[in-house]
């Protein structure tokens, strides 16, 4: 069961055909464990990788450092939640070490990724602090590599 | 004294050897130019991996050269990377080998059965073979002074060379069986009970067995059998592997040979004067992969095992039958019923489909009504390549139709 989610989370567009053939399941079968995990949650949602920077439309991004005060109860579950609802902030966790969340923004512009900080994110009750890395380029994300020459091929076209 | 005057090339026609002059030529070499003329070709006929090499062996490999490990090494190979390789075979296996006496470290496999060749025959000795097998067989044999003799395999018997068959063909010159298991060109691999059979005659009749398990990780479904393994057959098993298929490492130049130290000492008499040491970068890759190269080989495996499924079905259903291989990544399937033989299949599909695939009679004439498929390729490749094939199919079935 876990390769169907194997390959899935590789190509997304994989139908349940394919996928029998490659697991040696009947499609039927396939079919049911997807609609199953796309009922609870196992699957999320299906997405595509765009490398927006051959559009010229890149967003800048920033790693922002936040230290919080966590909360009777709630620990940082509760500031967690204020935060990572901002539609800028594209991901988010709770890391361990000098500070507590760190998160992921997205913005059109520097101007919009520093208004997030200064007007929505740094005056929130329980922020301490913030530190703001802005990211220079992207080499990798999700697995997939954006800066590396498209891949051509390297082996001869017949060898016995 | 030179005198670059005269051209005694023009003059004498036994400049080549007769043994080189008597070699077949490649069986695929006009498809080759063939193919190197043309674009946008989808090639099954590619008889490596399409993974680069993982990237901590790559990175092991440079950090060698940083550190100017740019030296021979021992002829025998690092004795760190025989110390690993006695404790995998011996871990995975359950054969031991004295990392000091019975293992060689080789310049790809392909040295390494040279070796074993020229190590053992004596002119004229025999050397059985399956037909077909991986080319290099007959040339190589034929090379070391031996005469290869051909057992045919087929369908039948799933192209398993058996051991009746190679009863019927021992002599007394034969010296050695070659095999290869899991098989190019076919994907066959060996069960347990044939296995069994071939060492029974190995001994009955005083013979060696060089087993060439390239392909022993490249498994499905089935678990490789190796030869040594087999009770009393470490002592007359020459068992010849290497990094190239189960690491994806072909370009790296990398294998070893495992046996009994007499045949070691023989190998590597040879191997002294003809190669010295194996590639030193590639000898450290090698250690690294063979200590921390497990997940990634699973991982190719199983990536293997997805396509080799695709391909299997998509073949049968397009109307090429094709047994189910269990190694190796190749699918061999039977082109009897297009009418045509091997050569004008693959030669056809590439001119009209563009998609190339070896014929079968590359590897011997029992390969004649079959082509060699490699699904080392990406899965949209093969999805598009068996496309165009049913296509092409369809159209020739019209036309004779």
């Amino acid at each position: 069961m876990k390769e169907i989610f194997e390959i899935l989370e590789q190509n997304g567009r994989a139908t349940p055909e394919q996928i029998s053939t490659m697991v040696d399941k009947p499609v039927r079968e396939v079919e049911k464990i997807i609609k199953q995990a796309e009922k609870d949650g196992t699957i999320l949602k299906y997405k595509t990788i765009i490398n927006w920077s051959k559009l010229s439309e890149e967003d800048i991004w920033a790693l922002i450092e936040v230290r919080v005060t966590p909360q009777r109860d709630v620990g940082f579950d509760a500031i967690a939640e204020r935060v990572y609802q901002f539609p800028e902030v594209y991901s988010a966790y709770l890391v361990s070490g000098t500070y507590d969340l760190a998160i992921l923004v997205k913005g059109k512009n520097m101007q919009e990724i520093s208004s997030f900080v200064t007007e929505k994110l740094a005056p929130l009750e329980r922020v301490q602090s913030t530190v703001t890395h802005f990211l220079l380029k992207r080499y990798k994300e999700n697995g997939e590599t954006f800066h590396l020459p498209k891949e051509i091929n390297k082996r001869l076209p017949i060898t016995l | 004294m030179l005198n670059t005057k005269s051209a005694p090339t023009q003059a004498r026609d036994n400049l080549i050897s007769q043994k080189v002059t008597s070699l077949p030529p490649s069986g695929i070499r006009k498809f080759f130019d063939l193919l190197s003329s043309m674009e946008d070709i989808i090639s099954l006929g590619i008889g490596e991996p399409d993974f680069v090499t993982p990237w901590h062996i790559r990175e092991a490999g440079t950090y060698s050269l940083e550190k100017g490990y740019t030296m021979y090494t021992s002829n025998s190979g690092m004795s760190e990377l025989r110390q690993e390789l006695a404790s995998y075979l011996e871990l995975r296996y359950g054969v031991s080998y004295h990392p000091e006496h019975e293992i060689l470290v080789t310049t790809g496999t392909s040295e390494g059965l040279d070796l074993a060749l020229r190590a053992i025959i004596n002119p004229g000795d025999e050397v059985i073979i399956p037909d077909p097998c991986y080319v290099a067989y007959p040339a190589d044999i034929i090379l070391a002074g031996g005469v290869p003799i051909l057992v045919p395999t087929n369908e039948e018997n799933n192209f398993v060379i058996k051991a009746t068959d190679i009863e019927a063909r021992i002599t007394k010159q034969t010296k050695a069986i070659l095999i290869g298991y899991p098989a190019n060109p076919t994907g066959a691999v060996m069960s347990q009970k044939e296995a069994d059979a071939i060492a029974g005659l190995a001994k009955k009749y005083d013979l060696l067995v060089i087993s060439d398990e390239l392909y022993a990780r490249l498994v499905y479904g089935a678990e490789h059998i190796c030869f040594p393994s087999l009770p009393g057959m470490k002592e007359r098993t020459i068992l010849i592997r290497g990094f190239s298929k189960s690491h994806a490492m072909t370009g790296w130049r990398i294998g070893y040979v495992s046996a009994d130290r007499r045949f070691i000492q023989a190998l590597a008499k040879i191997h002294q004067y003809t190669m010295l040491s194996a590639p030193t970068m590639a000898q450290v890759a090698a250690i690294e992969a063979l200590r921390n190269g497990e997940s990634e080989v699973e991982k190719m495996v199983q990536e293997y095992n997805r396509r080799r499924r695709f391909m299997v079905k998509r073949l049968n259903e397009i109307g090429l039958p094709c047994f189910e291989p269990k190694g190796a990544f190749y699918a061999f399937p039977s082109i009897k019923a297009t009418g045509m033989n091997s050569e004008e299949f693959a030669e056809r599909l590439l001119l009209e489909e563009k998609v190339a695939v070896v014929p079968g009679t590359a590897f011997g004439q029992c390969g004649e009504g079959f082509v060699r498929c490699c699904y080392a390729t990406s899965l949209s490749s093969i999805e598009e390549a068996l496309r165009r094939m049913d296509r092409f199919i369809r159209k020739n079935r019209l036309k004779s139709e």
